[in-house]
């Protein structure tokens, strides 16, 4: 089944277009670099009570055990990771590596993928090392 | 409804010039990838589950110097992107321009709050 094609698209049509995976890497660029600019503050937060007195540390870790934070820092976490690949790619662009269309979606799914992967990876590991 | 150039859009308020933005946004994000390979060295080399592990990492002056600089770039980088999602998103100007405000607003504050916790270790 081909791609159906839209001229204009309405917003509740959103959900039954089949964005590419380049789209979807993209699209996915820019809402972690938004959550990252809404969660900042909360970031911050945990940073500087995590550095001010061994107490503070304390609380700091006992607060990031909590499972809705932990689910939180997981999101932000991808967020950061999925960026952090995403920008990179933004920049190969900027001297024409992987401008090709074949090599577009290639690499959409390549940092989809490898995103989610790393993300498991440093939740895995930070946790261990520290719940 | 008036038709406004993109030009002309937020004009006098919050303009910009797009090289500028674009070149910024590259450098800022080229200072990120060092500061995060950076952390990730040190977190990887370090005893996380002590405090003075933790802290050790950022008190070292060079790590301070580092990190202060790593948030100026991280607060222009989200600048730019955060403007970007407005412009893309919010048509009616002077909702869009105290989106802006507000952004910028947020962000100096964050960034003045991770100052002073990187002063106080």
């Amino acid at each position: 089944m081909g791609r159906k094609k839209y001229r204009n698209i309405m917003i509740w049509q959103l959900l039954g277009y089949r964005l590419p995976a380049a789209g979807i890497m993209s699209i996915l660029h820019r809402v972690s670099g938004a959550s990252l600019f809404l969660l900042l503050p909360f970031l911050i937060y945990l940073f500087g009570g995590s550095l001010s007195s061994k107490d503070s540390y304390i609380d700091t870790i006992a607060l990031i055990k909590s499972p809705f934070v932990l689910l939180i820092l997981a999101g932000l976490c991808w967020a950061y990771i999925h960026h952090f690949f995403a920008g990179i790619r933004h920049l190969l662009c900027d001297f024409h590596i992987g401008l090709e269309k074949t090599d577009t979606n290639k690499w959409g799914i390549i940092i989809i993928l490898s995103s989610l992967l790393v993300t498991t990876g440093v939740i895995y590991m930070i946790g261990g090392s520290l719940l | 409804m008036v038709y406004m150039r993109e030009s002309e859009i937020g004009s006098g308020v919050i303009a910009h010039k797009g090289l500028t933005d674009w070149l910024l946004q590259r450098i800022t994000a080229s200072i990120l990838i060092v500061y995060t390979i950076v952390i990730v060295y040190e977190i990887s080399t370090t005893e996380l589950a002590s405090f003075e592990g933790w802290v050790g990492i950022f008190s070292q002056v060079w790590m301070k110097v580092l990190t202060v600089l790593a948030s100026i770039a991280l607060i222009y980088h989200a600048w730019v992107g955060i403007r970007e999602i407005w412009i893309d998103y919010v048509q009616p100007v002077k909702i869009r321009i105290s989106l802006q405000i507000f952004s910028i607003g947020w962000l100096v504050g964050c960034g003045v709050w991770i100052v002073f916790i990187i002063w106080k270790i």
